[in-house]
């Protein structure tokens, strides 16, 4: 048997973007003070790529300084504002088409809690939360309380499974956020990345029941069988897409999706309308 | 001035597909017949394909006669690619069955057979390709080390492996598939013009945009080092493609 050339691969990228809004959930951008000499070159190129995927809201945080001037993962109260500044100057210089969440460091609770009120006053439309302290701790109480208060999504930075401690970080998984909603059900949850690393499998398996907790695509990891578990255990109400810093492997679980044939509604909601209802966007 | 090439070559092939089950979890239908299917849907007209239970298999050579069988149907579509461990008695074999099914390449995995990649079986099996006139497909990592099962230890490919793999012989030609950017910088300056050469990449784990990875490699390697690589059936074979286009 030989393979039937159906199409020719650049044809069948044209069709990729559709005509529908296609919010990412999951982006970042880069400043000044990250010390890298190409950030703004970065930023340029996530904006020119979301316009050939078709990307209508990039949905993003700055995590501090980015490890230039204290880690990511435990950003200086300094650099979380200076962070949460320069994305809102991004959000003011590209209305429409971009959107922000406050990041915040939790063990800061104190300079936190007003981060989150001064962001969310000025536009922003989520909460991040990093690997600064694990998404179980008690710290973490009055962030949610803010988010359920101000119906906004908290996006939890996790890592897929975790089975040891990691360099850098104070990783949380699956079942460690959800701890932190259980104690909060008026919060929404995103737990990010399913693909950015470690047994995703775990991670589906554990958020079955857990009505609160949203689960966003991105990650470089395309593993095949992913997206069908997502599909089976979190089912398409609780998938939001989005592509973290590799809009590549975002845009190919875009096009698997599709191929699926999982049907308009089940499409559009991962697309943009569950976004939209989490974030409260009209788009 | 607008670079005008395509970021496609015109008769794709999908230099690093695989078929067959794999220990540590479930691959959706990893089936020639499902390959050919993805194949078509993509517009990929031909793949080079290695079998993933060789990669286990103490006797490899038993593992190629699965392989073979299993593509014996579809050799116009799917090339196979057998391996081949030089730590084990008979290997020359299957190098020259390699040879004469005009199989473009065959696949070693030092870490996974037991043998040092800069060691004297390397040495071998690398100037026993060159001989042979077949490329050598080196693996750096199945996947993720981060998502990896714990009775899953082997090693990734180092690039110091991939140096001395290209010294094995003045004319061995190697293809080295799911390296990231840093890897492929590290052996590319590393070593000699002639020596990086050849060397040949492919695209399976290489980021695009925002960081743009494949894109500063094409500039800094060259672009004519890089082929298409989907890495099924492990990973969507769409993104290879994707990765290509967005490095434009």
């Amino acid at each position: 048997m030989t393979a039937q050339r159906a199409r020719p691969a650049r044809e069948a990228l044209k069709e990729t973007g559709g005509s529908s809004p296609l919010v990412d959930v999951h982006a970042h951008f880069l400043h000044e003070g990250c010390g890298r000499s190409d950030w703004a070159e970065r930023n340029q190129s996530r904006l020119d790529a979301g316009a050939r995927i078709g990307i209508t809201l990039h949905v993003a945080s700055i995590l501090g300084s980015f490890g230039h001037t204290s880690p990511t993962y435990f950003p200086s109260p300094e650099d979380v504002t200076a962070g949460n500044e320069a994305m809102r100057e991004i959000v003011r210089a590209h209305p429409g088409l971009v959107a922000g969440y406050v990041a915040v460091n939790p063990n800061h609770v104190g300079h936190a809690v007003a981060e989150i009120e001064r962001g969310l006053a000025a536009g922003m439309v989520g909460i991040k939360l990093a690997a600064s302290r694990r998404a179980s701790d008690a710290l973490l109480d009055p962030i949610a309380a803010l988010a359920a208060e101000h119906r906004v999504p908290v996006l939890q930075h996790a890592w897929q499974h975790r089975r040891r401690e990691v360099a850098n970080q104070e990783i949380s998984d699956a079942l460690d956020l959800l701890e932190l909603a259980a104690r909060h059900p008026a919060a929404a949850f995103i737990l990010a990345h399913i693909g950015g690393g470690g047994d995703w499998a775990h991670s589906l398996r554990a958020l079955r029941d857990a009505a609160n907790i949203w689960v966003d695509l991105s990650g470089s990891g395309v593993d095949r069988g992913m997206l069908e578990l997502c599909l089976e255990c979190v089912g398409h109400e609780r998938l939001v897409w989005g592509t973290d810093i590799t809009m590549d492997t975002g845009w190919a679980k875009l096009r698997a999706l599709e191929a699926m044939n999982l049907g308009s509604d089940a499409l559009e909601g991962i697309r943009w309308k569950t976004a939209a209802r989490l974030f409260r966007l009209t788009l | 001035m607008e670079d005008r090439r395509p970021a496609l070559p015109v008769d794709l092939v999908d230099h690093n597909a695989l078929v067959g089950p794999y220990p540590f979890r479930r691959l959706p239908d990893p089936t020639p017949e499902r390959l050919l299917a993805e194949l078509s849907r993509l517009g990929i007209g031909r793949a080079w394909v290695g079998h993933v239970p060789s990669i286990y298999y103490r006797d490899v050579a038993a593992g190629n006669d699965e392989l073979f069988r299993l593509l014996e149907p579809h050799r116009s579509t799917l090339l196979p690619v057998p391996a081949v461990n030089p730590a084990y008695p008979g290997w020359e074999r299957e190098v020259e069955r390699a040879r004469a099914e005009r199989c473009p390449a065959v696949r070693t995995y030092p870490a996974h057979y037991g043998f040092a990649a800069g060691g004297s079986e390397m040495r071998a099996l690398g100037s026993a390709c060159a001989n042979a006139g077949v490329e050598l497909v080196l693996t750096v990592r199945l996947e993720d080390g981060r998502q990896r099962h714990h009775l899953d230890v082997a090693a990734e490919l180092l690039g110091a492996d991939v140096r001395a793999t290209v010294r094995a012989h003045p004319e061995v030609r190697l293809l080295v598939t799911n390296a990231d950017r840093a890897l492929v910088e590290e052996v590319h300056f590393g070593s000699t013009e002639a020596e990086a050469a050849r060397v040949r990449w492919d695209v399976a784990c290489l980021w695009g945009p925002p960081e743009d990875h494949l894109a500063a490699l094409f500039r800094a390697v060259g672009r004519e080092r890089f082929v298409l690589g989907s890495h099924f059936p492990f990973r969507l074979p769409e993104a290879a493609l994707i990765t290509v286009e967005l490095a434009r």
